[in-house]
């Protein structure tokens, strides 16, 4: 029925490159030659064939070199290179790609492209991604509203190119939900549209975009994002997948972004905070990222493999969220596309080996153990706490002191003031009350370097147990040097390295997801990958021009959000034909606004916040909202700890989902059958699917029921409203949109019927209503009907989409 | 809705397409392109011997040396060391690191069994009378010697989270052969006779989807509760009340389909359908007071339990009539370093009858030669013991170098022992199988080359097996 078909092709981003038109090295032809020739000629030096790379063109390997007089490309004759003969030869012993390498061979099109890249020079362009990137020329627009800042220049400019318009500003009820939805993960009250509708003003928009980013839901949100990013998870991922302690971590990622820190200061806290001179509670906390890893308990694995496996899945962490680049190719191998050798790959790896910690958790008992703790880490104590704390100690002194004079004077004929015995009963009760003031204390595990540096090997074949080479601490060559403060290069240089102005990637990478925030795919689609078999960018002037623009704003997330959302570009509708819709599914172009569907957590957050029953209480401890039963207990061993899900109960249920405790091993459902990840590897974007598991969930789920009986109950208990009424409401506090005359009518008929039956069934209604004391003048049959419409509008297709 | 769900079907095939073609914009039509696709018929590159498969995972990793790799002469070298020119300096666990290794001879009784004589255990008398559709293979191996990355390999083909699934993998490559449930169904043993203590733990990884799309991930059914995760309607909804709340649902989608434009909204319409009839069609899978006394019988009487392994059986049975494309029976306990002769055999009355019954049953409706079914661990057991060695007392650590496994139907040659062992069922010495060849072998019986069926990730042209290249067993194949 659903025939997938594989397929290794890697097309052009665009087909602009029609017969006649000038071709791109980096746009048109890299991508062929790094899909179909780069795996033996390529950067891998150790796979290559026949001395010849077509990575560059230099070099005794390089494309122009000559063999048996013919070179490999020879700039402005097909005919003359041997590449063009190669990929054409009908022999089949000759042609490239080899039949038997399970590559696609190359279409006629593409032949062509290569061709004429050939015939207009063959000319080499440095990778653009490892190139910094520079403010591009801006164009002007006929267009005034299209003219005004440049992300609106730079997208009509490629609009006009592909001979298409954009759509029309949307409405505002669908901008203001949009909006809301983008930057707080949670709709518009009905107080927030009301506003928004009343404020004619020329800054209204303006003025409701700063109202948004001010709120603390703000934060929350944009932290759901970077939590898949570094795999932020509330157990250890292996074997027992014992519970580990991080949210401290979590809260801080919440707050700074609230806060606006900027993204430079962001990265570098996280690679190194705990290197900086007398370093804040802060920096401690977000050097925390170092060990998000999976980690394995003690007792099965040995050691040094254990202690292998956490630098490599840091350093790993590192290439995805902050170049961009799959370095973890290079662990066993120098990698295939990118010029990432095995030796760049153990240099980074030379930064992060060198943690103060033991590579494995504790298991089974003890205060750290019980608390998902394992060291370094640091108490965040209140003042009032460590005032507390020392006095604690203060009194352990003094009875252990006593004790000592008691022990010298055992000979003494007289009897002490307090026996032997009793002291040491004080002692063990001022301790007791000591730990379970430390219990209360939110401790964050933290980076921490020990005294002297570890060395690093190359390891063979990514081997924990076959060092080869040693290497110092460096950066890959391909990128702009690092300059160490002092003579061994610290993480801190590295994290300087990072946020440097030259670098062409940190800045790149990050806009680019938060362009995919906010239109649902990246300017660069492959989020995670910026090397060769990476996407080519969509608008590669636009990805440049943010990026630049960020480092000048000093890293200003908030600035950039807000320079996107203010956008002609951004507040387009997204209503178009079903022809558009398939010509371009992803909206790469941008010819009209985007329309795809909520992750998980804004699905669950939007529930709990238009029923009115949201708690909305801001960091700690990670929450256990309901979930089936048995799901832990179905996998976990007898003596993982946590083994069985035990739910919370009270307003904790109601939390925001960025606090929902997440089991790598069994990751919540209501997340993980909307695509969130398992947070076991660091993940750039999500994908998006369409399942019947998704629309059971929505259906069925009993908080999202009973969120959606809340509301009814909430909304029929206004007396003074009509049933129209009650339907606009509901209607308009879910999908942001009043109903239309259709709709209202489908609504009332459809609840007249439901009341009817349910009316016929009493028993079902009775059912239905258990739990909840309906008010004297609501019949369980009103409030059960009453249920399923507001039901039936949760699982709209609107409800649950960004449009 | 039929027709809905089939133009959902094609948009999403087509979505597909162009995300794996890393193609987005500017596309001419999908038809003009496919020609050209050397890869898009992976499933017509050998003619399919199989359409299901049934895998049924011991998780923890059983004792080939007491269950199928018969090592007659070893009862002489009772806690004799194991000579270093066998164990040739082989890394250890933390759990034996440094200890001395002594011989542990299995205790248990093996005979010829079948027309082929294949060596059975007496811990396995059911299996034993279908011996001659086993294929026993005594050489598999694998690269991990810890559960968790072990388990991780097996059923992804890497040792690091992040891969898809053999299930998954079979999904997409092959696609739905029925309408109204999952492609890939994950079924977990509540129940070990064996005792908890060698319970190892599972992850919803080992049926993720990774990184292909999640439509092919396993569908892990649930022993208490729904099967299917929220099937059941919330209490007060009855199949009248869910229609109609649906006919006002599909209405006003269609409606904002009609305003909007994007087809999306027509794939939720029919999502919200076929969950609909998932609503019906899974109860009527997993209610089995319809099978009569004499199947029953055929299980054991472990497969009135909801959740057991005969029960997981008869339902794999049930799923694979009912078109499930790959089944996946997780059954627990199996990880025995110590006092393991107290322990086999509780594991072994779990799966033993209850396997021997899927092979008949599926077999009497001509179903064993459409489905391949396999038994396995993620790795073997030492021949040096752990813990105290006595004759009858004796313990086993990991194994990666050797292990053992069945495979049965689904054109697999039945009767015959695959792969040897040396004397300590140590190391191979005769046709090797990694697990990346197990896959390949798997993916064959499919239809399915595994050279061809791949997804674009990291750069990558993922594979199931992998990089290292994979051989088909041949010598296993009908």
């Amino acid at each position: 029925m659903n025939l997938i078909l594989t397929t290794t092709g890697l097309f052009a981003v665009t087909c602009s490159c029609m017969a006649g038109q000038k071709v791109s090295f980096n746009r048109d032809v890299r991508p062929l030659l790094s899909d179909r020739c780069f795996q033996c000629h390529g950067p891998n030096e150790h796979d290559r064939q026949a001395e010849l790379r077509l990575d560059r063109s230099d070099g005794p390997d390089g494309a122009y070199r000559k063999h048996n007089e013919l070179p490999a490309i020879q700039p402005g004759s097909a005919a003359g290179s041997a590449v063009w003969q190669r990929i054409t030869s009908e022999d089949e012993d000759m042609v490239m790609p080899p039949s038997d390498a399970s590559k696609q061979p190359l279409s006629g099109e593409e032949k062509d492209t290569i061709r004429r890249w050939i015939e207009q020079g063959g000319v080499y362009e440095d990778f653009w991604a490892f190139v910094a990137p520079r403010t591009p020329f801006l164009p002007d627009i006929e267009d005034e509203r299209w003219n005004r800042q440049p992300i609106d220049r730079l997208v009509m400019r490629r609009l006009q190119d592909d001979g298409l318009t954009p759509k029309p500003r949307a409405d505002q009820r669908t901008l203001i939900r949009r909006l809301s939805l983008d930057l707080t993960g949670l709709p518009p009250s009905r107080d927030d549209i009301r506003r928004f509708l009343a404020d004619t003003e020329p800054d209204a928009w303006e003025r409701t975009v700063e109202r948004m980013m001010r709120r603390q839901e703000y934060g929350e949100h944009m932290t759901k994002y970077w939590l898949d990013l570094v795999r932020f998870a509330d157990t250890n991922g292996i074997h027992h997948d014992h519970y580990r302690e991080m949210t401290p971590y979590r809260d801080w990622v919440i707050r700074s972004l609230n806060d606006n820190l900027p993204y430079n200061q962001f990265v570098a806290w996280q690679v190194a905070g705990d290197l900086y001179p007398n370093a804040t509670r802060d920096q401690l906390i977000a050097s925390g990222f170092n060990r998000l890893h999976l980690i394995i308990d003690r007792g099965t694995a040995l050691p040094e493999e254990s202690f292998t496996r956490n630098v490599v899945d840091r350093v790993t962490a590192v290439g995805t969220a902050f170049l961009g680049l799959t370095v973890q190719c290079a662990v066993c191998h120098d990698h295939k596309y990118d010029p990432v050798t095995m030796k760049n790959f153990y240099q980074l790896f030379a930064f992060f080996n060198n943690l103060d910690a033991a590579p494995e958790t504790g298991s089974g008992s003890g205060t750290d153990f019980k608390r998902g703790l394992q060291p370094p880490y640091v108490r965040l104590s209140t003042k009032a706490q460590e005032i507390q704390l020392a006095e604690f100690d203060r009194k352990i002194t003094d009875v252990k002191v006593h004790i000592e004079q008691i022990a010298k004077r055992s000979s003494d004929e007289q009897p002490p003031h307090k026996t032997h015995q009793e002291l040491e009963q004080t002692l063990k009760d001022i301790r007791a009350e000591k730990q379970k003031l430390e219990a209360t204390v939110p401790v964050a595990m933290v980076m921490k370097e020990r005294p002297d540096p570890r060395p690093a090997h190359i390891l063979v074949r990514g081997q924990y147990d076959k060092p080869g080479q040693q290497v110092g601490r460096n950066t890959p060559g391909f990128l702009p040097p690092m300059q160490p403060e002092g003579k061994l290069a610290t993480r801190r240089d590295l994290a300087e390295w990072f946020i440097s102005p030259e670098h062409p990637l940190t800045a790149r990478v990050a806009v680019n997801r938060f362009w995919q925030q906010l239109f649902g795919v990246g300017i660069v689609k492959t989020a995670e990958d910026f090397g060769a078999q990476g996407d080519w960018p969509s608008h590669p002037e636009l990805l440049d021009y943010l990026a630049v623009s960020f480092m000048k704003s000093g890293w200003d997330i908030k600035a950039l959000m807000k320079q996107i959302v203010l956008s002609e570009t951004y507040c387009q509708t997204s209503k178009a034909t079903a022809t558009e819709f398939k010509a371009d599914p992803d909206n790469r172009l941008l010819a009209r606004g985007s329309r795809y569907r909520l992750d998980s957590e804004v699905i669950r957050d939007q529930i709990l916040a238009t029923s009115g029953l949201l708690n909305r209480e801001l960091f700690g401890k990670s929450v256990k909202p309901p979930q089936p039963a048995g799901l832990w207990k179905s996998i976990s061993l007898p003596s993982s700890y946590p083994q069985i899900y035990k739910a919370d109960t009270g307003d904790n249920i109601y939390r925001r989902s960025v606090y929902t405790f997440w089991k790598r091993g069994m990751p919540p459902p209501q997340m993980t059958i909307f695509n969130a990840p398992s947070r076991e590897a660091c993940i750039a974007r999500r994908e998006r699917t369409n399942t019947p598991l998704q629309a059971l969930l929505m259906m069925n789920e009993l908080e999202f029921f009973k969120a959606a009986r809340h509301l009814a109950h909430r909304t029929i208990s206004d007396r003074s409203l009509s049933p129209e009424d009650h339907v606009a409401v509901v209607y308009e506090t879910i999908t942001s949109q009043l109903p239309n005359a259709g709709e209202s009518e489908e609504f009332l008929a459809m609840l007249d019927q439901l009341q009817a039956m349910y009316k016929d069934k009493p028993r079902l209604a009775e059912q239905l209503c258990e739990g909840i004391a309906p008010h004297a003048d609501i019949s369980m049959s009103e409030l059960a009907a009453w249920t399923m419409l507001v039901s039936t509008i949760y699982n709209l297709d609107i409800t649950k989409t960004r449009s | 809705m039929g027709n809905l769900l089939e133009q959902h079907n094609s948009l999403q095939a087509r979505r597909q397409f162009l995300k794996t073609s890393g193609m987005g914009l500017g596309v001419t039509a999908l038809a003009s392109l496919l020609p050209q696709n050397s890869t898009a018929r992976a499933a017509e590159h050998f003619a399919a011997r199989a359409k299901h498969v049934i895998f049924l995972f011991m998780a923890g990793a059983p004792s080939q040396l007491d269950l199928f790799d018969y090592k007659p002469r070893l009862g002489k070298l009772f806690k004799q060391p194991l000579p270093e020119s066998v164990s040739m300096g082989q890394r250890v666990t933390a759990m034996t690191r440094g200890k001395t290794q002594l011989v542990a001879p299995s205790m248990f009784k093996f005979r010829r069994r079948g027309q082929n004589g294949i060596w059975m255990c007496e811990l396995l008398p059911h299996l034993s009378q279908v011996a001659d559709d086993l294929c026993i293979i005594n050489s598999l191996n694998t690269n991990a010697i810890n559960h968790d990355p072990a388990k991780t390999f097996l059923c992804t083909g890497s040792e690091i989270p992040g891969n898809a699934s053999m299930g998954a993998w079979l999904s997409y490559g092959l696609g739905s052969i029925n309408r109204n449930l999952p492609d890939f169904v994950v079924l977990t043993s509540a129940y070990w006779t064996g005792g908890t203590r060698n319970v190892q733990g599972l992850y919803s990884r080992l049926w993720g989807s990774g990184f292909l799309p999640s439509q092919h991930q396993g569908a892990a059914f649930q022993v208490a509760g729904d099967p299917v995760l929220f099937l059941s309607n919330p209490s007060g909804i009855d199949t009248e009340v869910r229609r109609r709340m649906l006919d006002s649902l599909g209405r006003l989608n269609q409606k904002h389909f009609a305003e909007i434009g994007d087809p999306e909204i027509q794939a939720t319409i029919a999502q919200q359908e076929m969950a609909f009839r998932m609503q019906a069609s899974v109860p009527e899978l997993t209610h089995i007071s319809g099978e009569p006394e004499h199947i029953l019988d055929l299980y054991g009487a472990e497969v009135h339990k909801n959740g057991s392994f005969a029960r997981n059986c008869l339902l794999a049975r049930r799923m694979v009539e009912r078109g499930v494309r790959f089944i996946q029976i997780f059954h627990r306990g199996w990880d025995h370093h110590t006092i393991l002769p107290k322990q086999l055999p509780g594991q072994c009355f779990d799966i033993d009858q209850p396997s021997a019954a899927l092979i008949r049953d599926l077999k009497q409706r001509g179903l064993l030669e459409d489905t391949v079914i396999v038994l396995a661990g993620e790795f073997g057991r030492t021949v040096y013991c752990q813990g105290t060695l006595e004759r009858n007392n004796y313990g086993r650590d990991h194994h990666p170098r050797c292990f053992s496994g069945w495979a049965a139907g689904g054109g697999i040659r039945g009767g015959l022992m695959y792969g040897e062992t040396d004397d300590f069922s140590y190391n191979v010495v005769k046709d090797p199988v990694a697990v990346r060849d197990l896959h390949a072998t798997i993916l064959h019986q499919l239809g399915i080359d595994h050279e061809k069926l791949s997804f674009p990730f990291q750069g990558l042209n993922q594979r199931l097996t992998g990089v290292e290249p994979a051989h088909i067993i041949d010598g296993i194949c009908v």
